[in-house]
């Protein structure tokens, strides 16, 4: 594809003997909203896990823009501008919830490890900005009122809004969200939806999404990618997807 | 002043130096270090042997003795610091259990197992004090910098860390590094100050003992840091009168605190303007409640 942001091209990954990613490929484009989706084990989250790097995969490449990441380091490719959540909140959580996000910002911020020794002018003026940053993204949130609180004192919705501030606060080109609505109710998850596009398009960001809530899927994602065991089993817009017999075999099985 | 107060003081010093370097690591970076008095061991001879065979000045002498620890500690970084846990902490034990064992066997040079008697006392108490608020402030302040913050991350979660750009095994790096120039530089004024060094004063119970009063500090806070090293030094010279029973005593002051509260004396309290005013706003409030009633 011509704009593409992320290619992934015949992925693999094995543990042991378990085929856990079987030669997928994607592609997705600049500003573009896809959705991964499929059963539970069917290989969802490793794939994120590989575009991240916190795996390495067994067969397969992933770019970048142009660049070839899957054989780099997780916080590098952070650095590139790969922003992720994680299916089970993965929060600092005996940071304040604004040490959340302005730790997320670190890199923004350039002053060396000596002047972190001592208050030197230019790291006061730094710390200074990077606490207003920090706070624009928790008002964006609606959590400016609890930025003194711990994170782990949040009620479950508010933690998963701040480990998505946290994501965005590295500027990322593309946002990896991992089951963004799990455990929400209809209510949250409305809101949720409605949140997840007001910052897609304030930050142009391109989103990546794994989700179980099929109304999610269908409301926000231009397109659709469904694997089952691993391997994909369909493609297309969300329209497409829904009528799909394999996609209804694989999700309920099939009848006589 | 007497000596005898004078050299509490001086050793309190001390202590607090190679904790803060431990705190940094073992508190915020939360990487377990159970071999600091290996670190102390390496300041120790190396500046005792710049002042007794190079005849260095002893400023120079205590700073080689740091650069020599921190080199040390970058060493044993690269393939140490990507364990985990506990495999971590058994493999600074280790380390600290081969120095103190290269020292006694390096009979030549470092006077085996006998030690080094007759080094010239030249650490002072002012000089102490000194290097003590220095080092209290830097940590204090780098704590709450970016790059503390980065630490903190790394204890947190460090997948988590990871994913925000956070390269944390150099952050690992940077606080095994502190710790060993701190350590070094303890090292260096203890023997300058006892003016005899010997292996055995640098064996696991040495250890045991700071990483004791970090923990009994509160893991979280440079302020409970400075406070335990300052309390536990002087504790058992004040249970002097009990003879032997004292460091029972000692032993049963430190169970207790961790019976009853497990994150530490003061847990993650800080001494700042702001904890001070939220300290005396929420304690006069509750004084005016009292009053009502």
């Amino acid at each position: 594809m011509e704009n593409a942001i992320l290619n992934i091209i015949n992925l693999t990954k094995h543990f042991g003997g378990v085929r856990a990613v079987d030669n997928f490929s994607l592609s997705l484009s600049e500003g573009s909203i896809q959705a991964v989706i499929g059963p539970n084990g069917a290989g969802k989250t490793t794939i994120f896990n590989l575009i991240t790097g916190l795996y390495k995969p067994t067969a397969g490449e992933i770019f970048f823009t142009s660049q070839k990441i899957d054989n780099i380091d997780t916080f590098k490719i952070a650095e590139m501008g790969i922003a992720r959540t994680f299916q089970n909140i993965r929060l600092f959580p005996e940071f304040s919830v604004l040490d959340n996000v302005r730790t997320a910002c670190h890199l923004r911020a350039n002053y060396s490890i000596l002047e972190g020794l001592m208050p030197t002018p230019r790291r006061i003026q730094q710390e200074k900005q990077l606490k207003e940053f920090a706070m624009g993204l928790l008002r964006l949130v609606k959590l400016d009122s609890r930025a003194d609180d711990n994170a782990s004192s949040l009620p479950y919705g508010h933690r998963r809004r701040l480990e998505i501030a946290r994501a965005i606060a590295i500027e990322p080109r593309l946002l990896l969200l991992d089951e963004p609505a799990a455990g929400m109710n209809p209510d949250e998850t409305q809101k949720l939806m409605e949140f997840i596009a007001e910052i897609h398009k304030k930050f142009n960001l391109t989103i990546l999404l794994i989700e179980h809530h099929m109304e999610v899927v269908m409301g926000l994602a231009d397109h659709i990618t469904v694997i089952d065991f691993g391997k994909t089993i369909a493609n297309g817009t969300p329209d497409e997807i829904q009528s799909n017999p394999v996609v209804i075999a694989a999700y309920l099985g099939v009848g006589d | 002043m007497s000596t005898y107060f004078q050299g509490i003081i001086i050793l309190a010093g001390i202590n607090l130096i190679a904790v803060l370097g431990l705190s940094l690591l073992t508190g915020f970076t939360g990487s377990f270090c159970f071999g600091q008095a290996g670190f102390l061991a390496v300041g120790a001879y190396v500046s005792t042997l710049m002042t007794m065979k190079l005849n260095m000045p002893f400023l120079i002498s205590l700073s080689t003795g740091m650069m020599a620890t921190g080199l040390i500690s970058i060493l044993l970084g690269y393939p140490t610091l990507k364990l985990k846990g506990d495999y971590f902490a058994i493999a600074t034990l280790g380390f600290s259990e081969a120095i103190r064992l290269v020292i006694e066997n390096l009979d030549k040079v470092t006077g085996g197992a006998r030690g080094i008697p007759g080094i010239p006392t030249r650490t002072t108490l002012p000089l102490v004090i000194l290097m003590a608020i220095i080092a209290t402030v830097c940590i204090r302040f780098y704590v709450v910098s970016r790059h503390g913050r980065n630490c903190i991350a790394v204890r947190e979660d460090e997948t988590a860390a990871q994913s925000i750009g956070i390269n944390t095994f150099r952050y690992k790096q940077i606080s095994f590094f502190i710790n060993g120039m701190l350590a070094g530089l303890a090292g260096g004024l203890l023997a300058h100050y006892v003016g005899f060094i010997q292996p055995s004063m640098f064996s696991i119970i040495k250890s045991t003992e700071l990483i004791v009063m970090v923990i009994f500090g509160g893991m979280h806070s440079v302020t409970g840091a400075t406070l335990a090293a300052v309390v536990l030094t002087a504790l058992p010279e004040v249970l002097r009168t009990a003879a032997a029973w004292r460091l029972v005593a000692y032993g049963a002051v430190v169970v207790f605190i961790m019976v009853v509260r497990p994150e530490g004396l003061l847990g993650s309290w800080e001494l700042s303007w702001t904890s001070l005013r939220v300290l005396w706003l929420s304690s006069s409030s509750r004084l005016r409640l009292l009053r009502k009633r």
